[in-house]
């Protein structure tokens, strides 16, 4: 018989080197800044200038090593309000990102639950499909949808020149004739709804779809008004799928880097474009890292308001199997 | 009664206009003879032609594609094996380990691509294509656990035990009994694994490097400059092939389907 730590020990330690440590390092990076090895200069008597390490080692070039050390600026650093009202818009845009996808994808999980559509599987799919094209270029795409020259814009334009009272009027509510769309926050939002909305969608549609559909005669039977047994039977028996896609859809909102740059044109960066600009550009790994430690917390902080963690683990009775 | 239903229908109708009105453009543009995203400038397949000699975006293509199959291979072995290391350990064991492989899930994509980046740099690990799989294959696990897992809960514990006592070796009636009841669990793991990988950007940005990029990391590159036509056509072929895939398996499994044409299950590699 197969010995059962034979088996555990490989993918144990696989998730340790690849789950734990990562981790780890995010930490110690976290509480961590870089500086210069400290070296006290030496005159010899020729007047040459050697260069001594704290451990005693002497070089005659110049030490140009970096060490980490222990520090918690960059906590501080991350409390500046620059950083804190990154945090409070990423969370705003998440927020009503997740309300948004919630109020337009409940009710297609509904409608496509009901009995209006014959293949209500093969409509889901349908809504799930265009998932499959990259995101980047969907993301891409609307941009060139909503551009200052445009399609809407010039779909909006046509239907100005063919009304001209619709035109008068629109300017004199101060509706300009080229509309910017782009790069704002209300952009940035709308590229997260396209993007998130059927993380929103699956999984209160899969809870919905198995609810006993005997409990909804009943209460209609019982004398329950449709939108009282909604109320009663439907909404709260829906209520998991609801909280896996408030998940599905918050986490990758609060932290995403490239929508923002996208559909926000850089002017409306969010707390994940300040975490990939320290790994590029401005290139301080440490102070990513606490930034990183930050929104793991947001996250986590979260998910153990809607009580999501640690649900995974149905009871099962311990057998061997191998 | 009627009104309302045609309300809902429209109302369907809408979203899925949402959802497919950037599609249907990218792959107008796909068509599209100018290489202004602003004007028509008449039908033409010259992108389709181009884009099979462009060595960049082959390259690509073949990267997202190697490390993709690659990475759902790895993970799908580690991690069924892992599902049933794991349902096998004592309860205690078991659920510090659960919460340990369902971590990356529970993280946002940012904050495990920035860890593994900083794991490759502690081990002096040079970035490129080595580290792009090994981080793959480091998020694609979870998923493939978790469909796996349901499927050993399903398993009925005396099928192992009568193997064995048939005297089958534990590689024999793995291979013979527990491999095809879990199979099902076995392939949408990998199918999932397989999907994540090729859509994945946010952890390929941060674990890639030495001028090793694939589909996703080429298209944010290029986001900045312009998009070129060729890519859009390629999308366009890759969403075909997906289309027709899914909905040809799809339409098969209704047809099949003795109820009334109403289906529970569809597959959706979710």
């Amino acid at each position: 018989m197969m010995r059962n730590k034979a088996l555990a020990a490989p993918f144990v330690l696989w998730a340790m080197i690849f789950i734990v440590v990562p981790l780890v390092m995010i930490v110690w990076y976290g509480v961590t800044i870089e500086e210069p090895i400290p070296y006290t200069e030496i005159v010899q008597p020729d007047g040459s200038v050697i260069y001594q390490l704290e451990d005693g080692s002497r070089t005659t070039e110049k030490p140009w090593q970096k060490r980490a050390v222990f520090s918690l600026n960059n906590f501080r650093r991350m409390l500046e309000p620059t950083y804190l009202r990154l945090l409070l818009r990423s969370l705003k845009v998440a927020v009503i990102t997740t309300a948004i996808c919630l109020l337009l994808g409940y009710p297609v999980a509904l409608i496509l639950t009901g009995r209006d559509f014959k293949r209500p599987a093969l409509w889901l799919l349908l809504l799930i499909l265009p998932m499959w094209m990259n995101f980047l270029l969907r993301t891409y795409s609307w941009m060139s949808i909503l551009e200052n020259s445009g399609i809407l814009n010039s779909w909006i334009a046509r239907l100005r020149e063919a009304i001209p009272a619709l035109d008068e009027w629109l300017l004199s509510m101060g509706v300009r004739r080229r509309i910017i769309f782009l790069y704002n926050e209300n952009a940035v939002i709308l590229g997260m709804v396209y993007n998130y909305l059927s993380f929103m969608i699956m999984p209160i549609y899969t809870v919905i779809e198995k609810i006993d559909k005997s409990l909804l005669e009943a209460a209609a039977d019982l004398g329950a008004s449709p939108v009282k047994s909604f109320l009663r039977v439907t909404l709260p028996y829906s209520l998991p799928g609801v909280l896996e896609g408030i998940t599905m859809v918050f986490v990758p909102a609060v932290t995403t880097f490239v929508i923002s740059q996208l559909m926000g044109g850089g002017k409306v960066p969010l707390i994940g474009d300040i975490i990939q600009n320290q790994f590029g550009k401005s290139s301080d790994w440490h102070f990513g890292a606490t930034l990183s430690l930050l929104v793991m917390v947001v996250v986590l902080a979260f998910m153990g308001a809607l009580g999501r963690i640690d649900k995974d683990d149905e009871p099962h009775k311990e057998v061997r199997i191998l | 009664m009627n009104w309302k239903k045609n309300l809902r229908k429209a109302y369907i109708g809408l979203i899925m206009a949402f959802l497919y009105a950037p599609i249907v453009m990218l792959i107008l543009y796909s068509f599209n003879n100018s290489k202004s995203r602003a004007q028509w400038g008449g039908f033409t397949l010259r992108w389709y032609h181009e884009l099979f000699t462009d060595e960049a975006i082959m390259g690509a293509l073949g990267t997202t594609l190697s490390i993709g199959f690659l990475a759902a291979a790895i993970s799908t072995v580690l991690g069924t094996f892992g599902a049933i290391a794991l349902f096998q350990m004592k309860r205690r064991p078991r659920q510090a380990m659960l919460s340990v492989v369902n971590l990356p899930m529970l993280n946002s994509e940012v904050v495990t691509g920035v860890s593994l980046m900083l794991l490759f740099a502690m081990a002096h690990i040079q970035l490129g294509y080595v580290t792009l799989l090994l981080s793959h294959v480091a998020f694609c696990v979870p998923y493939v656990v978790l469909s796996v897992m349901p499927k050993l809960r399903q398993l009925d514990p005396n099928l192992a035990e009568a193997a064995q006592d048939l005297g089958a070796t534990p590689m024999q009636g793995f291979l013979r009994v527990i491999l095809p009841d879990i199979m099902p669990g076995v392939f949408s793991g990998f199918v999932m694994a397989l999907t994540m990988s090729i859509d994945d950007f946010v952890v390929s940005f941060f674990t890639t490097g030495s001028g090793v990029s694939n589909l996703s990391i080429t298209i944010y590159t290029m986001a900045k400059r312009g998009i070129s036509p060729k890519i859009n056509a390629l999308s366009t072929l890759i969403f075909a092939c997906v289309f027709i895939l899914l909905i040809g398996v799809n339409l098969q499994d209704l047809r099949r389907d003795p109820r009334k044409g109403k289906v529970e299950k569809v597959r959706i590699p979710y």
